[in-house]
């Protein structure tokens, strides 16, 4: 079990045990020889020379501090009460290695093929819950393609997918409640759609029409909705990490049987609101769930140019976070750990990181072409070879759940309702010009009333400077 | 250098009101400085909404400047606690906080490292009611942080920041000139529904003393004061300058000119119509403020009164303002807009 650093009354006695565990190995010299035994002979994992390699040792060990020569010398005071609690002393000059030989494995429940790993762990589904998570996987997959090509038929300004993603945005969804609080990055629109919100809803906030909750202020795909606790978009990146640790520290001090959640993608985490938010939900022993979508890619910056890290799971450990890596292709095993993390998070009171792995199959929006900076022939391959919908679909099939014809209904439907929703949209009336001039305060002071009377009078005397379609 | 002397070895009485003065309020109360006013409205804040918290580098055991003496002890730790070492956290942290409809009342340990914060500040704070379509607003939020010179802090304990957040549509701006000034200011400031950030004059914490009604009282926000009538030149500021201000103008009346002297107090948004009629009855205008000059608020107010007082001035609308230097430490006195710099301009600008 993970030594936690924390001043408490049983750190002494916990780390009493350790030494008494490793009372085994005895003295200095012992370990000396243990580590002499242990040297690698193949070069350090990330292939850069170190000249002293002779001091370190590679082969930390994930319980790493129990090699840490902890170990009471009755001649020798080995400890020492630092502010922070004791460590012990080691005469070697010994660094911590930057990686560990192996990199933290992934956990997966569903192979490639959709078929169940023996001895997995899982948390279980009911067809219910089973069937709407791989139906929301494909309206999210639907929803994603006729938004796209209508903003390239020009109909949309413009839009992002979350193609190749659908197991992370449903999956992690389906293991929260309601009541946890959402504090989305921007391609995570499966967490709302999970949790009801309409085609047409989406379709809406796309054209900024009158019916946006919005009220038409932001770009496509910046979506909120307070009726689902799923705070608003913005494209600022790992913003809301730290403002979801407050919300967290919120629900903690209202005793809510609820979490925050947050998503993020691997850029995300060189951000300092991503080192912000990890260290003061650790420290304020806040109750959220910081999921990261690690899909390769920031645009066109892959993972290699982001981090040096063992991705983004090892990062948890600094911060004092417990973290899991997961297949986020695999939607039981998101769903699962999702699942287990929530009620670790809300039950014990603390925060957890989750990397899912996966791959960003679109491009990073329509305002990109991603085959500029990486080949056709791997994206294809992960849309085809590595796609989280028949995965899943294999299994809930293999589970009698599922069938072509349940397929072929739930396709061509959502279909006709998402061109239905597009139609509507795109035909409703924008909000009214005072909508510019609400909201920015809860109410309107008197620069902004002074400022929407010259602009109504700009409008009046230039009108075909403005569009049309805004009501005055 | 004198001014330098008497900011570092005079303690300043208030009020300074002299006659013609309009008071906002004539109830007395007990002498107390900045600090323990400041102190005192927190203590109200915390008492009155079981859903506040006080929390930021250092307040746990009082804060540097003592304003959150008292807190810990008497409301718990888990409503005024101390964070870890990051404004973009706090302040980050603390919209969350608001966001779930809890009162965030957050400290920057100074004005001068509000900087990491600026970004969640400017592109949430301000805009998270806005941009949701008014689904969600962190109107709970404060920020509140020490600003402006103290005689020897240099770069980084003496900057006056407002300039960059007045150009933030979305937030408030508050600075108050004294103790009971700033109880009242806080308290509306803590409890309008917009997030709001609160400098409070670090040179005054200890150096202004004045009576301060113990009970739990609120100064109106985006309303501006004439603390001095006069009926010759507009004066207009805010903060610890104010009283750099309020000297030239009892010096300036001994040679015979009667000064009008305005603390705004709330800087976004601000009252133009005090300002405006006050230029008009005097026809000149005068602002001072210790931030660089450049770009700093003073511009926006000279530029509003121009087109609205146009043809009323007798004069162009003058600045005493900061250098446009890093706040330099041996130099400070050169670079204050020290009582007679002021006085200097308020007699150019009338005898224009």
């Amino acid at each position: 079990m993970p030594l936690h650093l924390r001043s408490s009354p049983s750190l002494k006695s916990t780390f009493l045990n350790i030494l008494r565990q490793n009372l085994g190995f005895g003295s200095r010299s012992h370990v000396t020889r243990h580590i002499r035994q242990n040297l690698p002979h193949d070069p350090p994992l990330r292939g850069s020379q170190n000249p002293i390699r002779g001091f370190c040792n590679t082969m930390a060990e994930p319980e790493t501090l129990s090699s840490f020569g902890q170990h009471e010398d009755a001649s020798n005071h080995q400890v020492m009460d630092f502010p922070g609690g004791k460590v012990a002393f080691t005469p070697e000059i010994r660094f911590i290695s930057e990686s560990d030989k192996q990199r933290v494995p992934c956990y997966r429940v569903l192979d490639d093929n959709g078929q169940l790993i023996t001895n997995s762990q899982f948390v279980q589904v009911s067809e219910e819950v089973a069937v709407k998570i791989y139906s929301d996987m494909v309206t999210l997959q639907i929803m994603d393609n006729i938004f796209y090509e209508a903003q390239r038929q020009g109909r949309l300004s413009f839009y992002a997918t979350a193609i190749g993603e659908e197991a992370i945005n449903i999956a992690s969804a389906a293991a929260l409640t309601p009541q946890d609080v959402i504090f989305p990055q921007y391609r995570e629109p499966g967490v709302l759609l999970w949790r009801g919100f309409t085609l047409q809803e989406f379709a809406n906030q796309c054209f900024g029409n009158k019916s946006d909750y919005g009220k038409g202020r932001q770009m496509p795909v910046h979506y909120g909705s307070n009726k689902l606790n799923y705070f608003t978009v913005s494209a600022t990146i790992a913003t809301q990490l730290p403002n979801a640790v407050g919300a967290a520290y919120s629900l903690k001090m209202d005793r809510k049987d609820a979490c925050a959640v947050t998503y993020f993608g691997d850029g995300g985490t060189s951000e300092g609101d991503f080192h912000a938010a990890l260290n003061f939900a650790a420290v304020m022993e806040a109750p959220v769930i910081f999921i990261c979508r690690n899909n390769g890619w920031a645009i066109s910056t892959p993972t290699s140019d982001q981090f040096r890290s063992d991705g983004v799971v090892v990062k948890g450990r600094a911060y004092g976070i417990r973290s899991i890596r997961v297949d986020g292709n695999d939607a039981l095993a998101m769903y699962s750990a999702v699942h287990t993390a929530r009620e670790m998070a809300i039950r014990e009171q603390r925060p957890i990181l989750i990397e899912a792995l996966t791959y960003r199959v679109g491009h990073h929006s329509t305002s990109d072409d991603s085959t500029r900076y990486r080949s056709a022939d791997e994206i294809e391959w992960w849309n085809k070879a590595r796609n989280p919908l028949s995965r899943f679909r294999t299994w809930i099939e293999s589970n009698g759940w599922w069938s072509d014809e349940a397929e072929s209904d739930l396709r061509s439907r959502i279909k006709k309702e998402m061109l239905e929703a597009l139609r509507v949209a795109e035909k409703t009336e924008k909000p009214n010009l005072k909508n510019m001039f609400s909201d920015v305060y809860d109410v309107p002071p008197s620069n902004l009333m002074e400022q929407e009377l010259l602009v109504r009078q700009t409008v009046n005397s230039h009108p075909q400077d403005y569009p049309s379609d805004v009501p005055l | 250098m004198a001014a330098l002397l008497g900011r570092s070895c005079r303690k300043l009485s208030f009020p300074s009101l002299t006659h013609g003065a309009r008071r906002v309020s004539t109830e007395t109360g007990k002498p107390l400085n900045l600090y323990s006013a400041i102190n005192q409205a927190l203590h109200i804040a915390l008492d009155t909404d079981p859903r506040s918290y006080v929390f930021g580098e250092d307040v746990g055991f009082g804060g540097v400047f003592r304003c959150t003496t008292g807190l810990a002890e008497r409301f718990g730790k888990n409503r005024v606690f101390n964070t870890p070492l990051c404004e973009q956290g706090i302040v980050g942290f603390g919209i969350g906080l608001a966001a779930m409809g809890n009162r965030a009342i957050v400290e920057i340990q100074f004005a001068d490292y509000i900087y990491p914060a600026f970004d969640q500040i400017v592109n949430e704070a301000a805009k998270f009611r806005y941009r949701s379509g008014n689904q969600f607003n962190c109107g709970g939020l404060t920020i509140r942080a020490p600003y402006g010179a103290v005689g020897h802090g240099g770069h980084y304990h003496s900057q006056s920041p407002e300039a960059f957040f007045c150009h933030v549509p979305g937030i408030k701006v508050v600075i108050p000139r004294s103790p009971r000034e700033a109880k009242g200011l806080l308290l509306s400031c803590i409890r309008d529904p917009n997030p709001v950030v609160f400098f409070e004059p670090k040179w005054l914490y200890r150096q202004a003393v004045e009576e301060v009604p113990e009970h739990d009282y609120m100064i109106p926000l985006s309303e501006a004061e004439v603390i001095r009538e006069g009926n010759d030149i507009t004066l207009v500021g805010w903060g610890a300058q104010l009283t750099v201000m309020e000297q030239a103008c009892l010096d300036a009346e001994k040679e015979g000119i009667s000064c009008e002297l305005i603390d705004l107090k709330t800087l976004l948004p601000w009252d133009k119509e005090t300002v405006e009629a006050s230029v008009k009855k005097t026809g000149r205008l005068l602002i001072s403020h210790e931030a660089p000059v450049t770009g700093g608020f003073g511009a926006e107010i000279s530029a509003t009164i121009l087109e609205r007082c146009f043809l009323k001035l007798e004069a162009p609308v003058s600045r005493v303002c900061g250098l446009d230097t890093p706040f330099p430490l041996v130099f400070e006195p050169f670079y204050m807009p020290t009582k007679n710099k002021i006085l200097d301009a308020i007699k150019s600008t009338v005898n224009y």
